[in-house]
């Protein structure tokens, strides 16, 4: 099909508007099941065969376009189908807020799937862009349609959390747009002459570049995009977005838009290589890695808020992203793997620690005890989750965490393997006390923390029993618990080729 | 030509110094409109080539964007808060105008130190590109007000514009375009955003905001 890359971009777009229009809820509920399907159908085909780029090379589907892509695309039709359950048993009146006893409402659902598919759609478009002012344009437009879906539940908190979302996020992408201007003046060879800024043109000629410029680009796009990344110490608006917004839309964040921003990254890392500046990249990205990860650690050990606990382990994976990126070698292929297993075991996490919070109506550990008596699926799951995303085996992140230690330990890079090695280590105990106190015990009563007669006692009775998890809520969670399973035993043929491809586009 | 292009820079010299010493948002929100107005008359100034299409346009969407609708959209969300000043800043209006002077200082001296392998087509256009990209980030750290906050962005937004302006890059048509849409998108949400703050908490003091901590 030769408008392949033009049909997966317009596909979310069109559907996505179109949502904003339809008033039936069911027909819209199909309509973003029908396009996660068609979307995920459409990027398998390019698995099979390679689409044609664009006029002029804009859009083209590469190694590491092909592989976020096709994370962005799963984790998509994972998270819609969750969200179909979600959106049933959403209660779209006024309600009374868990935490404080305020009452709210919440947008409205049609905005709420609009905003989801134009989500996916410029996310697709950050994958397949390989023109630098093209992937600012798409970068910046996700966090514009994202906006709205942390403003979900429309309250105080999640209204503060958008807003340092908004503001941090455009001011670090404003940056990036920066940063990118900075590219062009390096890339411009003379009164008339200048290399065109698509990827393929800047890496073929690369060697032409001006040196100072282009590393002065590589700092403001690694800052500007680095800010959309979470890495510290740009990460703040990452904490509250994740913990206010819907757990569906926190799974996309973490596991798709952190990606994009990721990708984005690797891009000018990629001109930079080819310009003979890798190592220059290479330590700042691996400091801030390691920034990332401290940061990470000292706030996990002291999170008493479990999806605060998950948005900091994504700090800490980005920084993992980062530090492989900056140890270069076989760590770019230990990088690619990890951003897979990453984005599956945090999706799958995030829609967990939305059953969890749906029973217990509380996002504090300290309140939570024996989830594995009343939702014994989410709770196995949980721990499961919990065992992954820390890099236990035989799940996925082991296997990625150590082919990047063992790349350190390969260079002969000591002590930054020991730091690395001591930061996983703090991070698997902090999660550990928090996820298993959950897990465990006896279960109280959800709304005894709360003053008395604020709160109906309908659920509170019926939580001594398990609770029925509803099929939707839990299958898209086992879907992807399996996957990151499979991924620590054994990776598919197909997908290792496109994983050494993609790191091979790092290999400088 | 070039003392109209040095005419105009000098004038948004003095927007950015109108935004940085007024407490009034309505008399803030005016000037960096007038700024819009000026940055999109200026790719007809900046330009050695007669006009092309392509330069119109670019102008015409800015003036539009910059000049109309983005000072309609935050005149709208300021109506409807029960705020006309910004009370306190972080840093006052006094500290502020010192600054200011001291950051203009700076960028003239840096933008003249950059090497650039096309000359600029002003020797003030560079200094003026980070004067208002670094007063627009303090504008945005050192005001608690949201809509401040993002004629701050605004005025960012409009010194990253004009290095691109500066050094006559060819940014392809829809690029350009592109970034106008998305700064356009930006200032609508965030027009919506600080419209539900001033509806929400009864005031639109940014650093008031602080129920998610860590």
């Amino acid at each position: 099909m030769k408008a392949m890359l033009l049909t997966l971009f317009l596909l979310p777009t069109l559907a996505g508007i179109i949502a904003f229009f339809v008033t039936s809820h069911s027909a819209r509920r199909w309509l973003l099941i029908g396009a996660a399907i068609a979307h995920t159908l459409l990027t398998s085909a390019c698995w099979v065969r390679e689409p044609a780029p664009t006029p002029g090379g804009w859009m083209l589907l590469d190694a590491p376009g092909l592989l976020f892509l096709t994370l962005t695309s799963v984790l998509f039709l994972a998270v819609s189908v969750y969200a179909l359950g979600y959106l049933r048993r959403e209660d779209w009146g006024r309600r009374q807020d868990f935490e404080e006893g305020f009452l709210f409402t919440n947008a409205r659902e049609a905005t709420f799937t609009g905003c989801l598919l134009l989500f996916l759609a410029m996310m697709t478009l950050v994958t397949m862009s390989q023109h630098f002012g093209l992937l600012w344009v798409a970068v910046e437009a996700t966090t514009l349609v994202s906006a709205p879906l942390i403003y979900f539940h429309r309250h105080s908190r999640s209204l503060e959390a958008t807003w340092k979302y908004l503001m941090i996020c455009s001011v670090g992408i404003a940056l990036a747009l920066l940063g990118n201007f900075f590219l062009a003046v390096a890339a411009t060879l003379g009164e008339q002459s200048h290399v065109p800024m698509t990827l393929g043109n800047l890496i073929d000629r690369a060697q032409a570049l001006n040196a100072p410029w282009l590393k002065a680009a590589f700092l403001f796009l690694v800052v500007g995009y680095g800010t959309k990344l979470g890495l510290a110490p740009m990460h703040t608006w990452l904490p509250d977005a994740h913990s206010e917004a819907p757990s569906v839309i926190s799974a996309l964040l973490s596991g798709a838009l952190l990606n994009c921003a990721f990708l984005a990254i690797l891009r000018i890392q990629q001109v930079c290589l080819a310009a003979g500046h890798g190592q220059f990249g290479q330590s700042i990205l691996l400091g801030f890695g390691l920034l990332s990860m401290v940061v990470a650690a000292v706030f996990i050990l002291k999170q008493n808020d479990f999806k605060r606990m998950l948005a900091y382990s994504s700090v800490e994976h980005m920084g993992i992203l980062a530090f492989a990126i900056g140890l270069g070698g076989l760590a770019n292929f230990g990088a690619m793997l990890h951003a897979v297993n990453h984005s599956l075991t945090k999706g799958m996490l995030f829609l967990v620690a939305g059953n969890i919070l749906a029973a217990y109506k509380t996002k504090s550990t300290s309140d939570i005890r024996g989830v594995v008596q009343i939702l014994p699926v989410s709770g196995a799951l949980w721990v499961a989750g919990f065992l992954a995303i820390t890099g236990s085996p035989p799940f996925g992140p082991f296997l990625s965490e150590l082919v990047i230690l063992k790349s350190a330990l390969d260079q002969g890079r000591v002590f930054v393997a020991a730091a690395y090695l001591a930061l996983l280590c703090i991070i698997f105990v902090g999660m550990a006390a928090h996820v298993l106190r959950m897990y465990q015990g006896v279960a109280v009563i959800p709304s005894a923390g709360l003053p008395s007669g604020q709160v109906a006692d309908v659920d509170s009775s019926c939580l001594d029993k398990p609770v029925a998890e509803s099929s939707l809520a839990v299958a898209p969670a086992i879907a992807l618990c399996i996957a990151v399973l499979v991924l620590g035993i054994y990776i598919p043929p197909a997908l290792q080729t496109i994983l050494e491809r993609a790191a091979r586009a790092l290999a400088g | 030509m070039d003392l109209l292009l040095d005419t105009s820079i000098v004038l948004l010299l003095l927007t950015n110094l109108k935004l940085i010493a007024s407490s009034r948002i309505a008399a803030c929100i005016r000037a960096v409109a007038f700024q819009g107005i000026v940055f999109g008359i200026m790719p007809l100034l900046v330009g050695k080539d007669p006009l092309t299409l392509r330069v119109c346009m670019l102008s015409g969407a800015a003036i539009i964007l910059k000049g109309i609708v983005f000072p309609w959209l935050l005149l709208r969300a300021l109506q409807a808060a029960n705020v006309r000043r910004e009370m306190e800043p972080i840093v006052g209006y006094t500290p502020s105008i010192v600054v200011s002077g001291v950051l203009l200082a700076i960028a003239m001296w840096l933008g003249r130190q950059l090497p650039l392998p096309v000359p600029a087509s002003s020797p003030l256009m560079a200094p003026l590109a980070m004067f208002n990209t670094i007063i627009g980030l303090f504008v945005v750290v050192s005001r608690r007000n949201a809509l401040t906050q993002v004629l701050g962005y605004l005025v960012m937004e409009n010194g990253i514009y004009a290095f691109g302006l500066a050094f006559a890059l060819q940014e392809p048509l829809l690029v350009e375009l592109g970034v106008l849409l998305d700064a356009f998108m930006a200032v609508f949400v965030m027009g919506i955003t600080v419209f539900h703050i001033g509806r929400e908490f009864d005031h639109m003091d940014t650093d008031r905001l602080s129920l998610l901590r860590d």
